[in-house]
């Protein structure tokens, strides 16, 4: 070894006097420059849009707001929440199914997934809204009805979205449920507890933690393949952009107003998305930030030290 | 072999009777012939090295295993089985838990329900399994609480305590159940050193009130001074059974010596 050997004396000589560490952090010399590089990018892409003659922006901002396209708004956020909830709904009992010790229930629940998740939304779509085509009645001998009469566009639509949804959602839930620690099973099952007692009151509560993530992924998912629907003349969102341009041939500036229609609404999902982890992460941590806090984190300039870090975590914990 | 003891000597039975206890896991064979009793009010401890099949066995007692070979009773109720006709059947669910509810288990690593509230913890299964009133429940709570010295913490999360008081707070939640018997499984293997005495103080001060206990432990020294019996099991089997004077201060079997010749 060529460094010599300190010696005692002089390391607590060198420690003497010596206060609280404010050291030169590590610099990223590379952020910085890609940081530049595609802020020019994107703002050279924004002006082009924005000075764009081609595109008539008063038609834009006159349709934003207009009628037509709040109602086909309307109408997609409530194929979204029914569809979701559908999905849900049968996401977690396809979940408990598929792990139940009941062969016939985890044959039914295997079979559904595989058909749901093997066939493209689309063709679903289709196949329900020409369900009239194969079963021209539902029911049986007199207590039938018109298929048409149940299976209208939006019926269809509910119907393609939901079903689909839920063979989705059961995997999802199926991985949150087997990620809750068997401890807690079984502690549930000595003090007595049945076993649909344990799946809800214990089982759910927890595996929500790791359920609300890809959930709200799948909703902002399901928002924007409610434009599907328009193809089998749901008057959705899409649908009512589409058919405004058929009367006054913008077609880019409809497209417009969708898009930022969409965009809004993933964004509100994905703030609602944020609390709702906040919320279920009950018991398990101490120091998730608050939403906005964890927003800014990536817009401000500089890094996050540990110093700060820290300071979240203390501030955490006094609450 | 009869299966059914005669109830009228209830009284005199031991709380828990095992005979010829097998158990196999797979190929595995863990326990391999179990004969014990444990009389009522007794604490019995388990000692012997890991995979002797002590922890196996008292899960085998609230049902959390299910058997291969022979016989357990509870009071002189089977275990996991009824005859029929001289026909064993297996319980169904319900029948299961009613007889889990005659026993209250503490586990290694605690397993106290992350997302409830140590209050929450206590009263979910006298609400929900027993039928109490959340204001009973809630009362009984507190006492049992306070009882091991955890009474201004029902409002914590898990994650807040420390082991120690989370095990306390499990050992609680175990007795809201109003059990006949208390099965121990390693209930201090999973804490800080200095933590291990405040749970081994509850566990003595229950056993001072009569509790019938069963505990899988490696705590030597709790063994020979709060328990009435020791067993020691090796390779599945009990190989040694008696007074903790003479099991630990005087084995008799190679095994047991050798064991204790390493913990003591």
């Amino acid at each position: 070894m060529s460094t010599p050997n300190p010696r005692i004396d002089d390391l607590e000589k060198a420690a003497h006097g010596t206060g609280d560490i404010h050291s030169v952090p590590v610099r990223h010399p590379g952020q910085a420059v890609a940081g530049a590089l595609i802020v020019v990018a994107l703002g050279a892409l924004i002006w082009s849009v924005i000075t764009n003659d081609n595109i008539r922006w008063e038609i834009v901002f006159e349709n934003l707001t207009g009628a037509t396209i709040l109602r086909g708004l309307g109408t997609t956020l409530l194929l979204t929440a029914i569809a979701m909830l559908i999905g849900l709904t049968l996401g977690v009992l396809l979940a408990i199914a598929r792990l139940s010790k009941n062969r016939v229930m985890q044959t039914v629940s295997s079979g559904y997934i595989w058909l749901f998740r093997g066939t493209p939304l689309l063709v679903q779509l289709l196949l329900w809204f020409n369900l009239a085509l194969f079963f021209p009645r539902l029911g049986f001998g007199e207590l039938s009805v018109d298929t048409n009469v149940i299976i209208t566009a939006f019926g269809a639509a509910i119907l393609g979205l939901g079903l689909n949804e839920g063979a989705y959602m059961a995997e999802i839930v199926r991985g949150g449920i087997q990620s809750v620690n068997r401890g807690q099973i079984e502690a549930a099952a000595a003090l007595g507890m049945r076993q649909r007692h344990v799946t809800w009151r214990i089982v759910l509560p927890q595996a929500m933690r790791v359920i609300i993530p890809p959930i709200g992924n799948n909703l902002i998912t399901m928002l924007k393949m409610t434009s599907l629907v328009s193809v089998i003349a749901v008057p959705d969102l899409l649908n009512r952009a589409q058919a405004i341009s058929a009367k006054n041939f913008y077609v880019f500036e409809m497209l417009i107003v969708a898009t930022v229609w969409y965009l809004l609404m993933t964004t509100i999902f994905t703030i609602i998305q944020m609390q709702l982890e906040k919320r279920f992460d009950r018991g398990f941590s101490t120091t998730s930030p608050r939403v906005g806090k964890r927003l800014a984190k990536n817009l401000r300039p500089g890094r996050v030290t540990n110093t700060e870090l820290l300071q979240v975590v203390q501030e955490k914990s006094k609450e | 072999m009869t299966n059914e003891l005669s109830p009228q000597y209830a009284n005199e039975l031991p709380m828990v009777v095992a005979k010829n206890v097998h158990k196999s896991f797979g190929h595995n064979e863990v326990l391999k012939g179990i004969d014990m009793e444990v009389p009522r009010g007794s604490v019995v401890s388990l000692l012997g090295a890991s995979g002797s099949g002590k922890s196996t066995f008292l899960r085998c007692i609230n049902s959390l295993e299910k058997i291969d070979g022979g016989r357990i009773w509870i009071d002189g109720e089977l275990v996991g089985y009824k005859e029929k006709n001289g026909k064993l059947h297996d319980m169904t669910e319900a029948e299961i838990t009613k007889q889990r509810i005659r026993t209250g288990m503490v586990f290694q690593q605690f397993n106290l329900f992350a997302h409830m509230t140590v209050l929450e913890n206590i009263i979910e299964a006298p609400i929900n399994v027993l039928g109490r009133t959340r204001k009973e429940a809630i009362t009984r709570a507190r006492e049992l609480l306070e009882r091991v010295g955890l009474a201004s913490h029902h409002g914590h999360y898990p994650m807040q305590l420390s082991g120690g008081q989370q095990q306390r707070v499990a050992i609680a939640r175990a007795l809201a159940m109003d059990p006949e018997i208390m099965l121990f499984d390693e209930p201090t293997s999973a804490l800080d050193p200095e933590l291990v005495g405040e749970v081994l103080d509850v566990m003595r001060g229950l056993a001072d009130s009569g509790m019938t206990m069963i505990v899988v432990t490696h705590e030597i020294g709790f063994a020979r001074e709060v328990c009435d019996q020791v067993a020691f099991l090796h390779d599945g089997q009990v190989v040694e059974q008696g007074k903790p004077v003479d099991v630990i201060g005087n084995p008799q079997h190679e095994r047991t010596q050798s064991f204790l010749s390493k913990v003591l």
